[in-house]
């Protein structure tokens, strides 16, 4: 039992009895840590908006023995663009929940904290149809999930020229027209994707919506479920909005 | 063998099934432990016949008579609560409020006079709660026959109630109707330093002249 400072992002709040919230936090040291913020809800709590999903601090908590009370909080980034904005924020949500999946409390994730982090900053910065897709084709390469793209996984043939027509999700790779199985994908798709896969991420943040950025992140979101074994229902309910 | 007695250790101490059955259903209440609903309990038993009698009554006929306003879906006693149901107030101005307790914190102010919706909740994508959960369908069904002319979207200055009020109003603004937010801005007796950037920006933006 001691208290202990660490840098975080919320991923989530839970309401808990008349004023106050338990939040789910993306730490830098500590992994995902759940702690309860008292008095959170009232208009007078010293906490303020700050504890809430996106907000990027910097905490001192004492620890609990279930859960961690959160005792005081500053802001790192207050990520106001993303706030005010629906569209921004509804992207922000779907990359907070997959964070929430992928996070387990008591094993620390610097990676998955620092993806975030970046990932927030420039959803702050600019509304990129790329950036939810590709932020979750790079967390399913973090993961050990990363795609093949490059050869057909079922014949095997590495040829830069060799008409890759379609993902075997199952196997999670590109298949050849000889192989065909699984969801076609156009040339373009591929592309857009070996940028994300292969340190192409700026110029593929720049690429407009349109026919191909949808065909992503319809692709991504599918491998996405198949592989983490949950649904992303962020980003369900925001389509139905 | 050492659960076994443990169990058996447990049933002896187990209250008569009466004591039992009021402690369960009153740890099932929000908030209350099984402690507290043991010290409740125990609290019930002690009351005069009458007095617990009340405290029934007053549960089953909440039960029986309370329902949602057909209107603006406020709790009520009748099909159109007494707040629809006021000719005195202003048919033009429609507060869109998350919950019926916000509508209580809204009148207690007696700065609104108009009308009041109440949504039953906010979008929270996270949990699957999309606008077809909410009472956003009636809303919309509501502006023309009523000659609403201003929506107040008054939703928590939460993430999932900005997101609410955003959603609203990007269905609201296209019919011509005037759509505002309740302000964001320092507590009234609140400290400066304690506020939250976000808060304390939203404040400094929408400042206003001295009069």
């Amino acid at each position: 039992m001691a208290l202990y400072r660490d840098r975080g992002i919320v991923l989530r709040t839970y309401k808990l009895g008349e004023a106050d919230r338990i939040v789910s936090i993306i730490t830098e040291e500590r992994g995902k840590v759940r702690a309860v913020a008292k008095g959170v809800r009232k208009t007078k709590s010293r906490f303020g908006g700050r504890l809430e999903p996106t907000g990027h601090l910097a905490l001192q908590l004492y620890e609990g023995r279930e859960l961690d009370i959160v005792t005081q909080v500053e802001s790192i980034q207050a990520y106001r663009h993303i706030r005010e904005d629906l569209d921004r924020l509804s992207k922000a949500i779907v990359l907070l929940e997959a964070v929430d999946h992928l996070a387990h409390e008591g094993s620390p994730a610097p990676h998955l904290y620092r993806m975030l982090a970046g990932a927030l900053a420039e959803l702050d910065r600019s509304d990129s149809a790329m950036l939810v897709p590709a932020f979750l084709l790079k967390l399913l390469a973090a993961e050990g999930f990363g795609p093949d793209l490059d050869v057909c996984v079922v014949g095997g043939k590495a040829d830069a020229d060799l008409d890759l027509v379609a993902l075997d999700i199952d196997r999670n790779g590109a298949v050849c027209i000889e192989h065909r199985r699984g969801v076609p994908v156009s040339t373009e798709a591929f592309a857009v994707m070996r940028a994300v896969m292969g340190g192409g991420l700026k110029d593929v943040l720049d690429v407009a919506e349109g026919p191909v950025t949808h065909e992503v992140d319809a692709l991504v979101g599918r491998m996405y479920e198949h592989h983490v074994e949950r649904r992303l229902r962020s980003a369900h309910v925001l389509d139905r909005a | 063998m050492a659960s076994a007695d443990c169990s058996a250790e447990r049933k002896r101490y187990v209250y008569e099934a009466p004591v039992q059955d009021l402690i369960d259903e009153l740890g099932k209440m929000p908030g209350i432990g099984p402690k507290s609903a043991q010290r409740i309990a125990f609290h019930l038993l002690k009351l005069p016949a009458q007095d617990a009698l009340k405290l029934s009554h007053a549960i089953a006929r909440a039960k029986e008579l309370v329902r949602f306003c057909s209107r603006c879906f406020n709790v009520s006693a009748h099909d159109v609560c007494h707040l629809c149901a006021d000719s005195r107030r202003d048919d033009g101005v429609l507060c869109v409020v998350e919950e019926p307790r916000d509508v209580v914190a809204i009148e207690k102010t007696q700065e609104f006079r108009g009308r009041y919706h109440v949504l039953q909740g906010c979008l929270n994508p996270i949990e699957g709660i999309g606008p077809e959960q909410l009472r956003v369908s009636e809303l919309l069904a509501r502006l023309e026959p009523e000659n609403v002319t201003e929506v107040i979207l008054s939703t928590n200055p939460n993430i999932e109630g900005e997101a609410t009020a955003m959603y609203l109003g990007r269905l609201l603004r296209p019919l011509g109707i005037t759509v505002t937010r309740i302000a964001s801005g320092l507590p009234v007796g609140g400290d400066l330093e304690y506020a939250d950037e976000l808060t304390l920006g939203r404040a400094l933006e929408h400042r206003r002249a001295l009069d």
